[in-house]
């Protein structure tokens, strides 16, 4: 329960992201990312980067991970320049493949809380269990990743993640690949989890409406390069749906308003 | 924007409840036994090997010619003497050693060589390289430099053997690393692994379908490597093996013992693939579902 609460001892924000700017070098060319983007992320937000594609929104978590050193700027998570990837900010990917194969679903939860003597090897499955449990999987603690479904695989993912107790934890399009229903469905037990552990998320998305219904608070991006439009504020859950498409109506305009002034619709 | 294009024009609309399952005749039944039966890859392989001794025994009693092709029964007759006496398996205990040596030393060779070639480009640059340098090169064709080297012993076919073994191993260990997902890869760097456990813990199983066919590969150059070796230049340490058996009971015109001796390199190789590789991959590749 008290998993976020470790940064007590550092004032203001968990992670500061300051004028960074981002660039990777494709086959042929040098690729700029994000420009200059700054933004705040404080404890237990679940704060959304939100975009069309190409606003850089996937690579900025990339470098929040630590996968990729800013050109200019810098990225600080409790003060502490972040420099390499570590385990104080567990990311769920995308893609369905994330758990390692030759570990069950148990030792893929166990998995980095033993690696570097953490935790020993009765506290880790003690963990471990606790959090599969959370996300519905105890049956199938003992099966291999391969026998589960695309949503069973990333609730994994997100109990490993969780059960980490990281800073932060990145979540990079986790339901994307995964069919509508089933998406409903594990955002609203994203949010369930969230209510119980209160723990900061940095989601990223390119669908307004999961935006508006995962986070609290929301960072809208412009593409190529990707920089800071608007940093809004999303509505409770219990906000009623005039409420909420009006809101939907809001951010598509400032993340389309360009296109829209091109005349075509 | 009206939505009403979207709903269905007077239509009715239809509601149904589904069976209850014990309404259906079968969902789900065991298979029978026959089914069970032909399902066992073994047995299927084993069926195999019996038409093709049959087929075997019947050629060799119309030719009736044992001095250029004995019967399949003279053969397993000469088979189960040569190991009832012995001669047959100490020479078999003898190649094994040889081979399981340059195998492990070959292995080793290749677990150098391709950590060399993933931390740096220019060791990539270097397995590369020499992988297409030496691996069409037949290990047989050094032999004789090997014997110039090492002498006549142990230590010329070891290395011949090993190098049987490293190409194929590196290569195939190599393209599996390069063939990880780029997922799997930022995963083990998020658990903060770096260096030699990174590739113990991720890189290795994760490329293990790969590493699995370089060392199946390697095992079965190493194995016709090690006979063709011993036939050409014979006994190697006092007792000499399988191929030295061979070429021996040919001198004395023993054709169903050469036959012997060849079908023990055979039975030998059986064992190794069908028995050995077959469990690793049962436990690991197969239980991963990285393979089917």
């Amino acid at each position: 329960m008290a998993s976020t609460l470790k940064t007590a001892t550092h004032d203001g924000p968990l992670l500061e992201v300051r004028g960074v700017t981002l660039q990777y070098k494709t086959k042929d060319h040098l690729v700029t990312a994000t420009y200059r983007v700054d933004f705040d992320v404080y404890n237990s937000d679940r704060f959304v980067l939100l975009g069309p594609s190409g606003c850089g929104k996937s690579t900025l978590l990339k470098a929040v991970g630590g996968y990729m050193p800013p050109v200019e700027g810098e990225i600080r998570l409790k003060g502490e320049v972040v420099r390499r990837p570590g385990p104080d900010r567990m990311m769920v990917f995308q893609e369905f493949d994330q758990l390692l194969p030759w570990r069950t679903v148990k030792e893929n939860v166990m998995f980095p809380l033993r690696t570097g003597g953490r935790l020993s090897r009765r506290a880790a499955e003690a963990k471990a269990m606790e959090y599969i449990a959370k996300v519905n999987l105890s049956k199938f603690a003992d099966s291999y990743p391969h026998t589960l479904s695309g949503g069973m695989k990333q609730r994994v993912a997100i109990a490993r993640g969780m059960a980490m107790e990281p800073a932060i934890l990145l979540m990079d399009e986790p339901f994307a690949a995964l069919d509508a229903l089933t998406r409903r469905k594990m955002q609203d037990e994203l949010l369930s989890l969230w209510e119980g552990t209160r723990f900061t998320v940095l989601f990223v998305t390119h669908s307004i409406p999961e935006a508006i219904k995962i986070g609290s608070r929301i960072l809208l991006l412009s593409p190529h390069p990707g920089q800071v439009k608007a940093e809004i504020e999303s509505l409770p859950a219990s906000a009623d749906g005039a409420t909420v498409s009006a809101l939907e109506k809001r951010i598509h305009s400032m993340l389309f308003a360009d296109t829209i002034e091109g005349g075509t619709e | 924007m009206t939505r009403s294009a979207i709903v269905p024009s007077g239509r009715p609309e239809i509601l149904r409840e589904p069976i209850a399952s014990e309404a259906f005749g079968i969902v789900q039944k065991p298979l029978s036994t026959w089914e069970r039966i032909t399902n066992v890859g073994a047995l299927r392989k084993l069926a195999l090997l019996v038409v093709l001794a049959v087929i075997w025994e019947v050629y060799a009693r119309q030719l009736n010619n044992p001095l250029l092709f004995p019967t399949f029964g003279s053969t397993i007759r000469a088979f189960v003497h040569g190991f009832v006496d012995g001669t047959l398996f100490a020479k078999s205990v003898t190649s094994l050693q040889v081979l399981v040596k340059g195998y492990a030393a070959g292995i080793a060779c290749a677990a150098v060589l391709t950590m060399v070639a993933i931390t740096t480009r220019i060791g990539t640059d270097l397995l590369e390289l020499l992988t297409s340098m030496f691996n069409p090169l037949p290990a047989i064709a050094l032999l004789p430099l090997s014997l110039i080297w090492f002498g006549l012993g142990e230590g010329s076919i070891i290395f011949v053997i090993i190098h049987s073994v490293l190409w194929a191993v590196a290569l195939n260990t190599h393209s599996g690393f390069l063939s990880v997902s780029n997922t799997l890869r930022m995963v083990g760097r998020n658990y903060g692994l770096r260096g030699l456990p990174y590739v113990v813990r991720i890189l290795i199983p994760a490329a293990f379908p790969s590493i699995l066919t370089g060392l199946k590969i390697g095992w079965a150059f190493a194995w016709r490597t090690l006979i063709a070796a011993e036939l050409v230049f014979g006994v190697s340490s006092g007792s000499g093996g399988l191929g030295w058996y061979i070429y021996e009971n040919k001198n004395e015109l023993e054709i169903p013992a050469v036959f012997a001796g060849l079908f023990t390199v055979i039975v030998i190789g059986l064992i190794v693939e069908n028995v050995i590789f077959r469990t690793i991959e049962m436990r690991t590749v197969r239980k991963w579902g990285q393979q089917n």
